[in-house]
């Protein structure tokens, strides 16, 4: 397939390929946004090299997406920002479906904290090294992950205790 | 009357593991605020709980506060009081079908919510918008802007003492809730804009509203400028208070007007265009401080702004068709729909299965909504719902930093920053 990448990503692209030829999987473009997808031993020393030496300095976004597949079911995404190539890069990391476990960005990029803390709230991912992993939207009494897609849209019945919707009898 | 009764009715019911895990986390914070003098009789510590009842909190925002004396030492904040699960809701949905949920997440600038959802789709499924439709998006932006910024201003000038404003803010609001109800057909949840374009032009009674509105508010905001510039109270209250420091500002992930408050002009009207910014003028107010005031400036600035954009999109305003006139990705118009029958099947087909983007496509796409950048990314598995839609919502990001500047704070000013940092709860817990 062909890349038309621009100048900073073809960068990225090649610098990534020289120096973490191991862990680098592949880059696809999409809608023209870019993607590339990394081993997730390899993913806070990418990160950091991406933030040192290509200026992809603002974390935008980072969240979970639900593949359903057998193997390497879970996905994490990172959305870069580099303010002086004003582009976006997407990182994306690939977890299986037992225990899914990634190491915290939070010691590179601050704003990952409260993102990170909610793909663990939704799909169950844990993340290593967090200084405060809890849920975010849900209370920590909820046992489930809602948008993994098993779970049913409707919620499960008597999952959580909910205020009642008769009124007090006195 | 039985006491024990009443005070277990009013004893906050929250969950009890969540609220022990909260407790331990507000413990284990580290922070670097300085302690005040040991031996001053004021130095007490107490943990208070703000919310999510609390009027000042705009909304169902928690905070959880440890104290010392006056000063906050450490702050927590809790979210999620406000989650329906959008995102899951969009993945049970069509595209256009999700249209009416956006307008809640962010309800004080429905508007540009209804844009962003629009342009991702656009996007994804390669859809192109007819000029004139551009414009009239670009005219409802920002009159959203204006709107949501006019609820930021009543609301935190009157958490600063000045309720008189609240009244002035909501006067010019209601005006432009009118201009909506012209142009749109509702006042509040607008659901205007359309995959492939929007649902009606602009008539010449909202055309005639918005001009009026467009001469008559500047002066309003001259007037404001000149009750507010000059105060000494409103100065004292603001200037110092809730600093993010430039340093910080992106690391911690700030967006919109507390980002440009800190001293990035980093707006995603001029850093990737969309709809028809490069073509009209204007410029990104920024502030260096990173206080209070400097979100103020930055704020008023930008109404202005905003009016001078609606000028120029009304004075280059072109003529044309308001939707795209392709079947397999917008709706038909309703006259194709009431007198032919190719017309009524192709409505049918885009209310039943709705436009199918390519298998497999993935796409983002930001508009800089009144909060922030607002952006929408979509993964498609090629049916008329999206595998995954993720909300990356200003709201969200603008709420942990929260966390960050309360620290050191004195307590009085906790309802001045929550003004000052603008989160609107709909939108942050999805």
């Amino acid at each position: 397939m062909d890349l038309e990448l621009s100048e900073t990503l073809q960068n990225v692209v090649d610098g990534l390929s020289e120096d973490f030829t191991d862990s680098f999987i592949e880059v696809y473009q999409s809608s023209g946004d870019t993607f590339i997808r990394v081993e997730v031993d390899a993913i806070i020393d990418i990160c950091r090299y991406l933030k040192n030496e290509h200026h992809f300095i603002y974390l935008s976004d980072a969240f979970g997406v639900d593949r359903f597949t057998s193997n390497e079911r879970f996905e994490v995404v990172y959305n870069l920002v580099s303010l002086r190539a004003r582009q976006h890069l997407f990182v994306k990391v690939r977890l299986p479906e037992e225990g899914p476990v990634l190491p915290s960005v939070t010691g590179i990029w601050k704003s990952a904290n409260w993102m990170e803390r909610e793909i663990y709230d939704m799909f169950g991912i844990r993340f290593t090294g967090h200084p405060d992993f809890r849920r975010i939207f849900m209370p920590e009494d909820f046992d489930y992950y809602p948008l993994r897609k098993e779970f049913p849209l409707l919620g499960i019945p008597g999952s959580i205790e909910l205020p009642s919707t008769t009124p007090d009898p006195e | 009357m039985d006491t024990k009764r009443l005070s277990n009715q009013f004893e906050p019911k929250f969950f009890k593991e969540h609220q022990e895990k909260l407790y331990q986390a507000l413990e284990d914070k580290h922070t670097t605020v300085e302690m005040m003098d040991e031996d001053d009789p004021l130095n007490t510590k107490m943990v208070l709980n703000m919310g999510p009842q609390h009027p000042a909190t705009h909304g169902v925002l928690r905070l959880i506060l440890q104290l010392n004396g006056e000063l906050i030492e450490k702050a927590k904040v809790d979210v999620g009081y406000l989650h329906r699960g959008v995102e899951k809701i969009a993945e049970n949905k069509t595209y256009q079908e999700f249209m009416p949920y956006t307008d809640r997440m962010d309800y004080l600038s429905p508007y540009s919510n209804n844009v962003a959802l629009c342009t991702a789709v656009e996007k994804i499924a390669n859809v192109e918008v007819p000029e004139r439709a551009h414009y009239i998006r670009m005219i409802g932006c920002e009159l959203a802007r204006i709107s949501s910024h006019l609820i930021w201003l009543g609301t935190m000038v009157m958490d600063a003492g000045a309720v008189s404003y609240f009244i002035w803010a909501f006067r010019e609001r209601e005006k432009l809730l009118d201009i909506f109800d012209q142009l749109t057909g509702h006042r509040f949840t607008v659901s205007h804009a359309r995959i492939g374009g929007v649902a009606n032009d602009i008539t010449d009674t909202a055309m005639a509203m918005i001009k009026e509105f467009v001469n008559t508010f500047p002066k309003e905001l001259k007037d404001w400028h000149k009750t507010l510039d000059r105060n000494r109270i409103f100065f004292d209250r603001n200037r110092g208070v809730g600093v993010l420091d430039t340093e910080d500002a992106l690391e911690s992930g700030a967006t919109g007007p507390t980002l440009r408050g800190s001293g990035y002009a980093y707006d995603i009207r001029t850093v990737t265009p969309y709809a028809r910014y490069e073509e009209v003028e204007f410029e990104v107010p920024t502030r260096l401080e990173g206080d209070n005031l400097a979100r103020y400036y930055v704020r008023m600035e930008e109404m202005h702004e905003s009016i001078r954009i609606i000028r120029q999109c009304l004075e280059k305003l072109p003529k044309g068709p308001v939707r795209t006139d392709n079947a397999k990705q917008a709706y038909p118009s309703k006259d194709e729909v009431y007198y032919s029958m190719e017309g009524m099947i192709h409505d049918f087909m885009m209310t039943d299965t709705g436009i199918c983007p390519p298998e497999g496509a993935e796409a983002y796409h930001a508009v800089e909504a009144a909060k922030g950048e607002l952006g929408y990314y979509i993964q498609s598995d090629g049916s008329g719902h999206p595998w995954r839609m993720k909300i990356n919502s200003p709201s969200f990001k603008n709420l942990q930093i929260l966390e960050q500047i309360l620290e050191g704070e004195m307590v009085a000013d906790t309802v001045v920053i929550i003004g000052g940092v603008d989160p609107v709860m709909g939108e942050c817990d999805k």
